[in-house]
């Protein structure tokens, strides 16, 4: 009998070509004003085309941007790595849009676009509701119209925020997340209403990328400190392109303070480490490891679970050669648990 | 103590605060114009409140209770208290006073500079002079380099003083070739660059914008020390001065490995970006970078603590109590893992005499 085992890959990431390609899913009005505006592109800093971490050589077309297919992304990114189930993290950036109704303008485009290019056109392909967190109330209607299609399985947001995610102000979209079954997927990448390091603008873009750890450790430190955990215990977060190797240290550190500053967040009644094996889960690319396996499978001990990953391959970012998505020196049932087990338990709609 | 063996006496403490009773103290070392100037304007900072913190300590000037001079004054203003409650008790053989007191981050270019002069004396004469297990440190007007390298090149020399004193959150990523003239004076004057957590760069003190609470505050300023050392890294400041010594002041340490593997990792793949680094960045920091311990993380398995201890390396880790702050750390209790003698002798007093040729 032919193994049916699923394997979902959580982080997949589809191209805009410019905003002319999400002319379709805009009103008149917006595309004459893309038109005579000249809006032709959205694409941020976050992931500037050219450099070599944005796009794998083996995965870059002759011309234009990556991954803008269904076609292109089920050929390299599904069939080559047995994936069964690819979740679509859009990343064209209409986060950072300051008027709010622009933002609401291309971010149901995005969605739709999505929805059509690539929902429509493969059965394997799911995808995350892309929002903007400039309107927090437009954010939860976008949910709430894109959560009627259950291949929508998540809601994104950019790990740089004006404000800590924590704050009470977003509640009502983690409140719609429960209403709805999503987790909250919070992906590399900034609003840029902030500088990228909280000491202001670097000068090269790799400092940029590194500094997404550091927003991650921020978020999760703001998540578990204002008890969204407490508020929300049926909320799954899960961070995407995170890197996970810092998050030892950082609960250490969390807990450290909460031992003596509890006080202050009364609400918190389990240790950050509780919480994170109750509701946050990690995509496994990028692996910001030891060269050393053996080190590497300490680091797991100190994490101190195999359920935290889920298997990802940050198509078409380059994080990896050839199928070698796996770092050394992890046994088939972890892997078996990032590729099935965890996905699976934190999708509730890919049941 | 016996878990101290032969370090009792001789242990080094690389960050104490000492405190001002009150700001006029030092007014002996601050002209008329600047006195007066202070009673009118205050010291401003790139923060809301005239006095005290944006974020409110869990307790009156984040020390500890017991810690009150019992002649009155904020806890660490009292050489004599200090003496008996820490260097004593302890067994503080070398002590590096790192003083926060309103300085370092006033807008006012100029009366930052002068508040900084008047605190170097103060830790020098007030102080140093009268106790000779402590030891000061330079503090800079840092956002403004060439007063800070001028602040370095008038006290070089003067064996009162054992490291240059930066606070975390400046205002530009550390790096950045703003900050460079401090660099190299510390360096032309033999001097470790030291950078304590906190300060006010008026930037959010988070990537992601204003926290709501102190602890976010304090679990945070891990997070502003790793940005700060990718920084001094990626820009190349440890290229340009091998010899220069950084040690990181109550930032944490156990964040390091992943952030060097993070770093290496992506150094291999944007290269391109940055030819002028010559080695890895965990070469670089493995080379030039110390931290201090306080405050110590808290896994459940205390183990894991001694595995990150090996793998940066016992020869970087420096004792630190911070004392007379509330999450001060007690040098019998600090190290709950296995241990060796020679191990515990390198944090607890053979570091600090590499670093700071104690």
């Amino acid at each position: 009998m032919a193994e049916t085992k699923i394997q979902v890959d959580c982080d997949i990431h589809p191209s805009v070509a410019g905003t002319a390609t999400l002319f379709p899913y805009l009103s008149e009005h917006w595309r004459e004003m893309s038109v005579v505006r000249g809006i032709d592109d959205l694409n941020s800093i976050n992931y500037p085309d050219n450099t070599p971490l944005t796009v794998r050589t083996d995965w870059k077309p002759a011309r234009g941007r990556p991954a803008g297919t269904a076609e292109i992304v089920a050929s390299q990114c599904l069939a080559p790595f047995g994936t069964s189930i690819g979740i679509l993290n859009c990343l064209f950036g209409v986060q950072t849009l300051f008027s709010e109704d622009l933002a609401y303008a291309y971010v149901p485009a995005v969605n739709d676009w999505v929805r059509a290019e690539f929902l429509d056109r493969d059965p394997r392909f799911r995808a995350s509701i892309v929002i903007s967190l400039e309107n927090i109330e437009m954010a939860v209607d976008e949910i709430t119209r894109c959560a009627a299609d259950r291949r929508f399985v998540q809601i994104l947001v950019l790990a740089g925020t004006a404000k800590p995610l924590g704050k009470r102000s977003f509640w009502p979209i983690y409140e719609a997340a429960v209403r709805f079954g999503l987790p909250l997927a919070i992906h590399a990448g900034s609003e840029l209403r902030n500088s990228p390091t909280s000491v202001g603008w670097p000068s090269y873009y790799l400092e940029d990328y590194v500094a997404n750890a550091q927003s991650f450790q921020y978020q999760l430190t703001s998540l578990y400190c204002e008890g969204v955990f407490n508020r929300f215990p049926e909320l799954r977060v899960v961070m995407l392109e995170s890197g996970w190797t810092w998050l030892p240290a950082l609960l250490w550190r969390i807990t450290k303070y909460w031992y003596g500053l509890r006080m202050e967040v009364p609400w918190t009644d389990r240790s950050p480490t509780e919480v994170v094996r109750d509701q946050v889960r990690f995509s496994l690319q990028p692996v910001d490891g030891p060269p050393d396996p053996a080190q590497l499978r300490r680091v797991m001990e100190h994490i101190g679970s195999d359920q935290l990953l889920m298997f990802s391959t940050d198509y078409p970012h380059n994080q990896f050669d050839g199928t070698d998505v796996f770092p050394e020196g992890l046994d088939q049932s972890v892997r078996d648990m990032m590729t099935s087990g965890t996905p699976l338990s934190v999708y509730g709609r890919l049941a | 103590m016996s878990a101290m063996g032969g370090v009792v006496g001789k242990i080094a403490d690389c960050d104490i605060h000492p405190s001002v009773k009150s700001m006029a103290n030092l007014e002996p070392w601050l002209s008329k114009q600047w006195i007066e100037h202070f009673r009118s304007y205050g010291a401003l900072r790139n923060q809301h409140y005239a006095s005290g913190a944006a974020y409110h300590k869990s307790q009156p000037n984040a020390s500890r209770r017991d810690a009150y001079p019992p002649d009155g004054g904020p806890q660490g203003s009292s050489l004599e208290f200090m003496r008996k409650q820490l260097l004593d008790q302890h067994g503080i053989g070398f002590g590096i006073l790192n003083p926060l007191i309103s300085s370092q981050g006033v807008r006012n270019l100029d009366h930052s500079a002068a508040l900084c002069r008047a605190i170097n004396h103060w830790q020098a004469e007030n102080w140093v002079a009268n106790e000779p297990r402590l030891h000061a440190s330079i503090v800079v007007p840092y956002e403004d380099p060439e007063a800070s390298a001028a602040e370095i090149r008038h006290w070089a020399g003067n064996t009162s003083f054992v490291q240059v004193l930066m606070l975390s959150r400046t205002s530009f990523p550390p790096g950045n070739r703003r900050y460079w003239p401090i660099y190299e004076a510390a360096v032309e004057a033999g001097l470790p660059v030291g950078i304590h957590a906190f300060g006010n760069s008026g930037l959010p003190v988070t990537s992601v914008g204003w926290p709501s609470y102190y602890m976010e505050e304090m679990v945070g300023h891990a997070q502003t020390s790793q940005s700060g050392l990718v920084s001094l890294v990626v820009e190349g400041v440890f290229e340009r001065w091998p010899a220069l010594k950084l040690v990181l002041i109550e930032s944490g340490f156990t964040w390091a490995p992943s952030l060097m593997w993070r770093l290496d990792r992506n150094w291999k793949i944007l290269r391109s970006e940055v030819p002028h680094l010559k080695l890895l960045p965990s070469e670089y920091i493995k080379r030039n970078v110390w931290w201090t311990s306080q405050p110590l993380d808290e896994p459940e398995n205390k183990r894991f603590l001694g595995d990150i201890f090996a793998w940066l390396g016992w020869d970087r880790i420096l004792f630190s109590s911070d004392y007379p702050h509330w999450d001060f750390d007690d040098p019998s209790r600090v190290i709950a893992f296995p241990a060796t003698d020679t191990e515990r002798q390198m944090f607890f007093a053979g570091n600090a005499q590499r670093v700071y040729g104690s």
